[in-house]
C-alpha cells in the first residue's frame, strides 16, 4: 500500500510537469499569439506593447518565463491577462459550481445505466431491451450543446417547467440549487447512461454463462440474488475504470460546453473563456487541474477494485 | 428396500440452434435409491452433463426442449416451477461442478460461500452461526486450518482444497442426492484419490444417493454401484459394476475399457483408443449412433436398437446393440486377446 502511494505520487508529480511543458508550448507555437498585445489592447502601439511585454518577462528567454509561470502557479499568485485576477482564486470561488454540476450528475448516470443495463440484460431480446439499446444510442450520439440546447429549448423556453440556465448557490436554499441544476444533470448525465447502459449490459450478459453461476443457480439462490450477488457484483469492474475517469476529467473542468449553455459560473465556462481569449495562465492551470483529477481517481478506481476484486494487487 | 430418490423416465433434452435441433439427451432412463452410486460414464458431448443439470434445472432456457419425467420424491422435476427447484436445489439435490476455480464466485470468501449456501435454506440461522458450521463443514472434507482458509478467496485455494471447498458446499445441508459432475476431472491424480475418498466417505456417513458423472473408467470401478454408459445423447449399456465390467455388451463399452490405462502391465507402445469422433447431435447418423466407429457394425445397424435386456439371466443388465450374446462374446474374446497380443508385442 505504500509503495503503491509513492508511485503514484510520484506519477503525479511527473504527468503535472508533462501537462505544464506541452499546454505551455502549444501556445508558444501558434503564429498569432503574442500576450503582449492581447494585454496591451488593440489600440496599443509598438513602443506600449514592447513595454508590457518587459513588464510581463515576455521578452527574457522561455525557459525563463516557464519557469517564472510554474512559480506563480505554485504560489497562488497567477494572474490571467484577460480581467487581471488570480486565477488560483478564481478557481476556488468557480469550483464549488462545477463540483454542484458534476457530483449529482455522476451518480444519476451511474445509478441509472447499472438499473437500465440490467433490465436490458434480464430481457435480452425482448421488446425492452431494444427500446433501452436504442435510447442508450441516442444518448451516447448525440452532442451535449444540441442536447443541452434542446433540453432548455423544451422545458425552458416553450414551457417554463425549469430556469433557463444561472446557478443559484446550495444555500442558503437547496431547493433552488436543485431547480437550477436538474436539466444540466441530466445533459451531461445522458452521454454516459447510453455509454455505461451498453457496456454493463455485455458484461452481464457475459458473466450470465460463468460457471459461478450455475453455481449459485445450484445452490438454491433465489434468481434476484443469483443476479445481484453474482452475476452484478462480478460485471462493475469495466463500468468502475470508466466511471473514475469520466469523474475526475468532468470535474478537472470538462465542462465546458454545459456550463456555457446553462450559463454556470464553474471552471468549465472560465475556461471557456480563457480559451476563446488564449488566455495563458487559466488554460494551464486548468490543464494541472484535470491531469491532477484523472491521476488520482486513477488511484481511487484502483483501490476500489482491489477491494471489489481480490485477485488484484496495488503494484502502482 | 431403500428409499427410492430420483425416478428419470425417457428424458429427452434438445436445444435449438442456428444448425437445428441438438439431441443432447435422447431418452435417458434410471433410478436412483438411498446409499447408491450410479456412475454416468461417455466422452464429451456424450449428453451425461446435460442429464444431471436438467435434473436441478439448470438447463431450462427459452431454446431447451425437454420430454419424458423426472421425479424426485414424487415432483417431477421438468414442470415443477422455479421456486420449487430453488428449494430442492442445495437442500435437497447438491452439486459439485467439474472445475472449481471457475466454479466458485472469485470475488467472494470461500466460508462467506458456503455461509451463502446454508443461509439460502435456513432463513433462521444466523451469519456467525453458519460461518461456524461452514468451518465444521471445510475441516470435515479435509481442508486444514478451516478457520482461517475460510476468510480466504478461490485463488488462494490450491485446485483441491476448491474441490473439498465446493464438497463442502454440497454437503452443507445434507442433501438426498448428490450429483457430482466430473468432480475430478481438473485435478492431479493424488487429490483425485482424496477426493473419491471423500465422496465414499459422505455416502457411508449421510445414505444419500450419488450420481457420479465421469468419462474414467477407473474412478466409476472404485465408487459405482450401478453404471449408464451414453453415447451421443443415448444410453448405450447400463447394469450394475460387475455387470459393465465383467460382461460389457455394446462394443462402445468394450472399447471404453480397452482405453483404461493399467498399470499392473507394462504399458503399450500406443495407448489404446477409440478411432473416430462422436457424431453430431444436429444429424445424427441414423439407426445406432455408434455405427459409424464400430468395428463390429453389419446392415442391421441402420435400425435403432431398442435399449433391453438381452440376457436372461440378468434382466437389469440394458444394453442397445444387435449382434447377438454369444457372436458379442466371442468378438469380445478376440478383441481383448488380440489387445493382450499386440500388448505382449510392445
Amino acid at each position: 500500500m505504500a509503495r503503491f502511494a509513492v508511485r503514484r505520487t510520484i506519477s503525479v508529480l511527473a504527468l503535472l510537469f508533462a501537462t505544464s511543458v506541452v499546454v505551455w508550448g502549444i501556445f508558444e507555437v501558434i503564429p498569432s499569439y503574442n500576450p503582449a498585445r492581447a494585454i496591451a489592447g488593440r489600440e496599443a502601439n509598438a513602443t506600449t506593447v514592447a513595454a508590457v511585454a518587459r513588464k510581463f518577462g515576455f521578452d527574457k528567454p522561455k525557459y525563463v518565463q516557464y519557469v517564472d509561470t510554474m512559480k506563480q502557479v505554485f504560489e497562488g499568485q497567477i494572474i490571467d491577462y484577460q480581467n487581471d485576477l488570480n486565477v488560483v482564486q478564481q478557481f476556488r470561488q468557480k469550483f464549488p459550481v462545477t463540483v454542484s454540476l458534476v457530483v449529482p450528475a455522476a451518480i444519476i448516470w451511474f445509478v441509472l445505466a447499472v438499473i437500465l443495463g440490467s433490465i436490458s440484460a434480464l430481457r435480452a431480446g425482448k421488446l425492452s431491451d431494444r427500446a433501452i439499446m436504442v435510447l442508450a444510442i441516442v444518448g451516447v450520439s448525440i452532442p451535449v450543446f444540441l442536447l443541452a440546447e434542446l433540453l432548455l429549448y423544451v422545458f425552458a423556453y416553450n414551457s417554463s417547467i425549469f430556469p433557463a440556465g444561472g446557478y443559484a448557490p446550495f444555500l442558503p436554499n437547496p431547493g433552488q440549487w436543485f431547480y437550477h441544476l436538474i436539466l444540466p444533470w441530466f445533459a451531461i448525465a445522458a452521454l454516459s447512461i447510453g455509454f455505461y447502459a451498453r457496456v454493463l449490459r455485455s458484461n452481464l450478459l457475459d458473466m450470465v454463462n460463468q460457471d459461478f453461476v450455475r453455481t449459485a443457480r445450484a445452490k438454491g439462490l433465489s434468481q434476484r440474488k443469483v443476479f445481484v450477488r453474482h452475476v452484478l457484483r462480478n460485471s462493475l469492474m469495466p463500468i468502475i475504470t470508466m466511471f473514475g475517469l469520466d469523474f475526475a476529467t468532468l470535474l478537472g473542468g470538462a465542462t465546458l460546453v454545459t456550463e456555457t449553455v446553462f450559463n454556470l459560473p464553474g471552471i468549465g465556462q472560465y475556461e471557456a473563456q480563457a480559451i476563446g481569449n488564449l488566455d495563458v495562465p487559466p488554460i494551464l492551470v486548468g490543464a494541472l487541474f484535470t491531469a491532477f483529477f484523472v491521476v488520482v481517481f486513477g488511484a481511487i478506481v484502483d483501490v476500489i477494485y482491489a477491494l471489489l476484486d481480490p485477485r488484484v494487487r496495488l503494484t502502482g | 428396500m431403500a428409499e427410492r430418490l430420483l425416478e428419470v423416465e425417457d428424458l429427452r433434452v434438445s436445444f435449438a440452434t442456428e444448425d437445428g435441433l441438438v439431441r443432447a439427451v435422447d431418452g435417458v432412463s434410471f433410478t436412483l435409491d438411498r446409499g447408491e452410486v450410479l456412475a454416468i460414464v461417455g466422452e464429451s458431448g456424450s449428453g451425461k452433463s446435460v442429464s444431471v443439470m436438467t435434473l436441478l434445472g439448470l438447463t431450462r432456457s427459452v431454446n431447451t426442449r425437454f420430454a419424458g419425467s423426472a421425479r424426485y420424491k414424487g415432483l417431477d422435476l421438468l414442470s415443477a416451477s422455479e421456486q420449487q427447484l430453488e428449494r430442492i436445489r442445495g437442500a435437497e439435490i447438491a452439486m459439485i461442478f467439474q472445475d472449481p476455480i471457475s466454479s466458485l464466485s472469485p470475488v467472494h470468501r470461500v466460508g462467506d460461500q458456503i455461509v451463502e449456501q446454508i443461509r439460502a435454506h435456513d432463513k433462521k440461522i444466523s451469519k456467525a452461526a453458519a460461518l461456524d458450521r461452514a468451518v465444521e463443514l471445510m475441516e470435515r472434507v479435509g481442508i486444514p486450518n478451516a478457520r482461517a482458509r475460510a476468510r480466504a478467496y478461490p485463488h488462494e485455494f490450491s485446485g483441491g482444497m476448491r474441490q473439498r471447498a465446493m464438497i463442502a458446499m454440497a454437503l452443507s445441508l445434507d442433501p438426498s442426492v448428490l450429483i457430482a459432475d466430473e468432480p475430478t476431472t481438473a485435478l492431479d491424480v493424488t487429490i483425485q484419490a482424496q477426493i473419491i475418498e471423500e465422496i465414499k466417505a459422505l455416502r457411508e456417513r449421510s445414505a444419500s444417493g450419488v450420481i457420479f458423472v465421469t468419462h474414467d473408467l477407473a474412478v466409476v470401478a472404485d465408487i459405482a454401484d450401478r453404471v449408464i454408459v451414453m453415447y451421443a445423447g443415448r444410453v448405450v449399456e447400463q447394469g450394475t459394476l460387475e455387470e459393465i465390467f465383467y460382461d460389457p455388451q455394446h462394443p462402445y463399452t468394450w472399447g471404453l475399457l480397452g482405453s483404461v490405462t493399467r498399470t499392473d502391465r507394462d504399458p503399450p507402445r500406443r495407448l489404446p483408443s477409440i478411432p473416430g469422433a462422436p457424431p453430431s447431435l444436429v444429424r445424427p447418423p441414423a439407426g445406432c449412433h455408434f455405427r459409424p466407429r464400430c468395428p463390429h457394425a453389419f446392415e442391421r445397424c441402420v435400425e435403432v436398437p431398442e435399449l433391453t435386456s438381452r440376457l436372461p439371466e440378468a434382466p437389469g443388465h440394458l444394453d442397445r446393440c444387435w449382434l447377438e450374446v454369444e457372436e458379442k462374446r466371442r468378438r469380445r474374446e478376440v478383441a481383448g486377446r488380440i489387445g493382450l497380443v499386440a500388448e505382449a508385442v510392445a
